[in-house]
């Protein structure tokens, strides 16, 4: 209980400072609709390509928008040494791991959700197997992202390119989490005729349930420096 | 009773040897100055003794225990790098810490020790360097812990904030706390300290006890500072 009760401050400290830096989240907010925007232009006006693919732009807004919201949640850490101070509180990793991930999980999922209007509206998307369906997916593919994507922000932190090494560490990992979102995401826009739906899901919670017990276990040997 | 014992301890940082090979000896109660020019490797060896650095090779006991092993709730550090969150104030800076770490004092009575009662509800940001170390301080005090190293604890501190350092330094002494403090303020706490260690180029070129280094000036003791 008394880890549970840690992380939830860690969670909630991060919470906090996210609020209090919000228009750095309006920032990240802006380069994923920027993104949304940029794949209709590249497309062009065929409306039958853009909504065959919305999932998979949806997913890469997010995925870009989520590298830098990831680095910026470390960056408050590495700034004055904050990284340092909680672990010789001492504060168990786990609960640095947990508590941060689930911020940024909050964090990212609320960056996903705001761009399903954008991606509706930009693509002429129509939900077919209901919002309900859509929204659970962008929870569990966003978890997804951030259970390895806190980790190697961490790790990334200390480094002096920090906001390249993220992408280069993170992208290869996040492929089969990646994949699988976008095509349970496309289901649900376009409907499930086949029943494939339950598979990709399925591999997308299994994807969250290795990283999230993995990466909580290695944080460890991820913060000490 | 051996506070802490280093042996052959090393610290590579990037391509230069910070620490080089320091065996080091800190007997409970004792007060020890650690002293040297800029460059030695002073910030890097407390660092590596309060275990924010893992070093590169030899070994370290804290309270007889391996460094695996260590409890750091008995270890207290002060840096330059002061670990607040500029977002957070300063009595949200501190309740994190309550949190995640042993708390021995009250937070609202080391925010009045330190002198910033008055101004414990600013953001973090807003404050001036030596309010920061203020601030580092009240978090070091709330953790009270049995073996304190302060790293340049003069340092960015206005008179009153020096005379707080006095205060505190006669106080862990008072009350058998081992302490080990890197300073260029030799004069400031000659009259406090028991041993002198002097490091320069990473390695230990004198330790002994304060009297005898402060009186071989300008030998190689820390005198000659």
């Amino acid at each position: 209980m008394e880890l549970l009760r840690q992380c939830v401050e860690v969670t909630r400290k991060d919470l906090l400072l996210q609020w209090r830096t919000r228009s750095r989240f309006a920032s990240v907010l802006a380069f994923g609709v920027t993104t949304l925007l940029l794949f209709s232009f590249a497309v062009g006006p065929d409306t039958t390509v853009l909504r065959t693919h919305a999932s998979g732009y949806l997913w890469l807004a997010v995925l870009l928008a989520s590298t830098l919201a990831l680095s910026e949640s470390f960056r408050l850490e590495v700034e004055h040494g904050a990284m340092d101070t909680l672990r010789l509180l001492p504060a168990d990793p786990r609960v640095l791991y947990y508590g941060k991930a689930l911020a940024n999980l909050l964090s990212l999922a609320a960056l996903a959700v705001l761009l399903l209007p954008f991606m509706v509206a930009l693509y002429d998307v129509q939900v077919v197997m209901g919002m309900g369906r859509l929204l659970g997916l962008v929870l569990l593919g966003t978890a997804g992202l951030t259970a390895p994507g806190t980790m190697y922000a961490a790790l990334a932190a200390r480094a002096r390119s920090s906001d390249v090494l993220l992408p280069l560490l993170l992208f290869p990992l996040l492929v089969p989490a990646l994949v699988a979102a976008v095509k349970a995401t496309g289901l649900v826009l376009e409907g499930d005729p086949m029943d494939q739906l339950g598979g990709w899901t399925g591999l997308l919670a299994a994807f969250n349930v290795v990283y999230w017990t993995l990466c909580g276990l290695l944080y460890r040997a991820v913060i000490e420096d | 009773m051996q506070v802490l014992q280093a042996r052959a301890l090393t610290r590579r940082l990037g391509p230069t040897w910070a620490v080089r090979g320091v065996d080091l000896d800190l007997v409970e109660g004792r007060m020890v100055m650690l002293n040297g020019p800029n460059g030695a490797g002073k910030t890097t060896l407390v660092r590596v003794l309060a275990t924010a650095l893992r070093p590169t090779a030899g070994s370290l006991h804290l309270f007889g225990r391996p460094l695996e092993a260590v409890d750091r709730a008995r270890v207290g550090l002060l840096t330059h790098a002061d670990g607040h969150y500029d977002a957070l104030s300063a009595r949200e800076n501190l309740r994190v810490a309550a949190a995640l770490g042993p708390v021995r004092r009250p937070l609202e009575e080391v925010l009045e020790l330190v002198g910033l009662a008055p101004r414990a509800d600013d953001m973090v940001g807003t404050y001036s360097a030596g309010m920061r170390k203020r601030l580092a301080f009240a978090r070091l005090l709330m953790k009270d812990p049995d073996l304190v190293l302060l790293d340049e604890p003069y340092a960015q501190l206005d008179p009153s904030g020096h005379a707080l350092v006095d205060g505190l330094l006669a106080a862990w002494r008072a009350a058998g706390r081992t302490v080990l403090v890197s300073t260029h303020m030799v004069s400031r706490v000659a009259s406090l300290v028991d041993d002198a260690v002097r490091l320069e180029g990473g390695r230990i070129i004198w330790n002994g006890p304060a009297s005898e280094a402060l009186a071989a000036a300008p030998g190689p003791g820390p005198a000659g500072e």
